[in-house]
């Protein structure tokens, strides 16, 4: 490998990994402390009817156009599942899984009825993501760095600035919503912008590690931040340094694993990197010191041993 | 050409397209009805989302078997053998939900989350090292992910054919238990039912299902079918029987329609197609349905409101008081009112009723108060559309004396 090849191949991949990693991990956290991370799953699969609609009307595959119709397409489907929780009386499981399935589906056979951007987008890149096609042509030429790379560095950077203005509002609306409403700080509002961040990072994630993928990234670093502290801003530093740990890790080893057992291929780096975050958190649910699975077992036999 | 096109569709309908496209329309329709029933069970029991967990979770287990029945047997596309390593991780994957809720502080949602994506990405890993491998058929395994019944081959059809009533046969014959746990855990739990083994019977059928339809749904979508069914059925019914039969029917004739419409566009992800066409029966349903569907909820409040406005407006009039605009554009709708904005004669004798109506009401909260308070149509209906004969002539006995 030259450093030529490191340029052009690996870094765009890494940067990309990276960024889609923290920015889906920052908005997770929260997700997470509401338990609401099947949020993450949902949103996740109802951004491609709205992606794949909005490069159908533009008739190009821009940054914006995605941005916005992948929005449109997340608040629509929060408000169908109010209307079959409302009206059907469902549990929010099965309002969730009808509404995200469908568009999920609406979004495929849009796709493959109308060939949309040249094949740029097909199935496999929604379910497997497309980390290996992020390059940057001509190393050291800023006006060359991939697209996606751009457009998750300034998502990531809105979605940092908005939790670091509003962190006394989405902490006080996660941990106890009546005094939010009490305090004026419309939980609502902050329950909708939520949604709306959620839509943002899983679409800019989403050209790097598809649609299914991005779950792991929202979901896992959290998780592991969450097995070690009880404290909201540690839990998000926590998880930001994993996402990218794991997204290096993974990356890494998707490109240079199989070198182990003499192959030249390589492996899904998508796949990897969420295989990564799986692994780091069966960690943390073991060893974590105060709350892991092990741990625990080892402390509630060291107190009986000296209650005897 | 479009004449011909159309006779083909027909023949493909009736099932008389060949032997094959009729064998694996005949699989999907029996799979889409033992999908339905089961999925009414999860979700009345609240679990819809663990069979997303389930579905992701099966990836790494096809992904394997192949790779087992290529060293083994020098293919791997044997429906049983894949089926098998699905289910195999399936169950890994319901162990390790169950794990996570249990032992760690984390919740449900994170733990299917965790379990779905993890268990995903160990697939799609191990996919795309398949896919580097210079061996036949793993051309096949991508119809697992989206479904593909149009390159279903006969063996598998009757392989679909046979879990699907398996799984039937099972549910109806466990229909008591499923029904007692679902409606009622701890009735249940009196009665001398075993709740976490039924749970256990549940979540096996479950993954059957889940397993049966990866071929014909594909595994991103397969949990659609056992969530849209029961959920279009819930609109229409509060009876366990007819909401299977409801659920059954959406579920099986989603996947008939579908598995034609691939068999006539073989290009088509067939579970996409299904899917859309068992959305459309539920968004169907959530407009039209009698009580709960959105129109008739719309009509039900209109309803309400005006029956309101209208009383009240009456007994402003009774008082001598001037009702608002609002109020007398209802009057004038409903007749009561003339062209001189003044009431009519039917409007003046309705007024009177409304009144002494009133009247009654007053006196039922005086005498009864912890009843009246109890009754949430309080005042907003003729009382005696209400309450009993008996108290209603008690209360017009009351009122007459006093």
């Amino acid at each position: 490998m030259t450093v030529q090849e490191f340029l052009v191949l690996d870094l765009p991949a890494i940067l990309t990994a990276m960024l889609a990693c923290v920015a889906c991990s920052l908005v997770g956290s929260f997700l997470l402390l509401r338990r609401q991370a099947l949020l993450a799953d949902a949103v996740s699969h109802v951004v491609l009817p709205g992606i794949v609609g909005a490069v159908l009307v533009t008739g190009a595959l821009t940054g914006v156009a995605i941005m916005a119709g992948a929005l449109v397409a997340a608040l629509v489907a929060v408000a169908a599942i109010e209307l079959l929780r409302v009206f059907g009386r469902l549990e929010a499981g099965a309002a969730m899984g009808t509404v995200f399935t469908t568009m999920f589906a609406v979004g495929v056979a849009m796709l493959e009825w109308s060939d949309v951007a040249g094949g740029y987008i097909d199935a496999r890149h929604v379910l497997f993501g497309s980390l290996e096609t992020v390059l940057w042509m001509s190393p050291g030429d800023l006006a060359t760095v991939p697209r996606q790379i751009v457009t998750l560095a300034v998502v990531l950077a809105v979605l940092a600035g908005l939790c670091g203005c509003f962190h006394k509002e989405l902490a006080v609306s996660t941990f106890d919503p009546a005094l939010a409403a009490l305090l004026g700080f419309r939980p609502r509002l902050v329950s909708i912008a939520l949604v709306t961040a959620t839509g943002a990072a899983a679409v800019a994630a989403f050209e790097a590690v598809g649609s299914i993928l991005v779950v792991a990234m929202f979901v896992g670093p959290p998780c592991v931040a969450r097995m070690l502290t009880d404290r909201l801003s540690l839990q998000v530093w926590i998880s930001v340094l994993v996402a990218a740990v794991a997204a290096t890790a993974g990356y890494v080893l998707a490109a240079f694993g199989p070198g182990l057992y003499g192959s030249t291929n390589s492996l899904n780096a998508a796949g990897t990197i969420a295989v990564t975050v799986g692994i780091l958190q069966v960690v943390s649910m073991l060893f974590a010191p105060r709350y892991g699975a092990l741990s625990a077992t080892r402390r509630r036999q060291s107190s009986q041993s000296a209650t005897r | 050409m479009e004449g011909t096109g159309l006779a083909e569709l027909a023949r493909i309908l009736v099932l008389d397209a060949g032997y094959n496209t009729a064998l694996v329309m005949a699989g999907s329709t029996v799979f889409g009805v033992a999908a339905g029933v089961i999925g009414c069970f999860t979700m009345l029991r609240r679990r819809s989302m663990i069979s997303d967990a389930i579905s992701h979770a099966t990836l790494p287990g096809i992904a394997l078997a192949f790779l087992c029945g290529l060293a083994v047997f020098g293919s791997g596309r044997n429906i049983v053998l894949l089926s098998t390593g699905a289910a195999a991780t399936g169950v890994l994957g319901i162990l390790a939900v169950h794990w996570i809720r249990e032992r760690t502080r984390l919740g449900e949602d994170a733990a299917i989350g965790t379990v779905l994506s993890g268990f995903f990405g160990a697939g799609v890993v191990l996919m795309s090292h398949v896919q580097t491998l210079p061996a036949a058929g793993q051309a096949g395994l991508d119809g697992f992910l989206l479904g593909a019944t149009a390159t279903m081959t006969a063996d598998e059809a009757v392989a679909i054919t046979v879990a699907s009533v398996l799984v039937m046969a099972a549910t109806l014959a466990l229909l008591r238990p499923f029904a007692a746990v679902c409606l009622d855990e701890h009735h249940a739990s009196n009665l001398g039912l075993a709740v976490v083994t039924t749970d256990m019977v549940m979540t096996a059928l479950l993954l059957l299902v889940v397993v049966t339809g990866l071929k014909t749904v594909g595994l991103i979508l397969v949990i659609a079918l056992v969530i849209i069914p029961p959920v279009t059925a819930r609109f229409w019914t509060e009876r366990l029987g007819v909401m299977l039969a409801i659920s059954g029917l959406v579920g099986g004739g989603a996947c008939y329609a579908g598995s034609a419409a691939s068999a006539f566009w073989p290009d088509m992800p067939t579970g996409a197609v299904i899917v859309i066409l068992a959305a459309m029966a539920c968004a169907f349903s959530v407009a039209v349905a009698p009580v709960r569907g959105v129109v008739s909820r719309l009509v039900h409040a209109r309803r309400f409101r005006r029956r309101v406005v209208l009383r009240q407006a009456l007994l402003a009039c009774s008082r001598g008081d001037r009702p608002d605009d609002d109020a007398l554009r209802i009057l004038r709708s409903a007749g009561l009112l003339g062209a001189d904005a003044e009431l009519t004669m039917r409007g003046h004798a309705k007024a009177a009723a409304t009144a002494s109506d009133w009247r009654l009401w007053e006196l039922y909260l005086e005498c009864y108060p912890e009843r009246a308070l109890a009754t949430p149509e309080w005042g907003s209906r003729p009382i005696d559309e209400v309450l009993p004969a008996d108290t209603v002539a008690e209360l017009r006995a009351r009122a007459g004396s006093g």
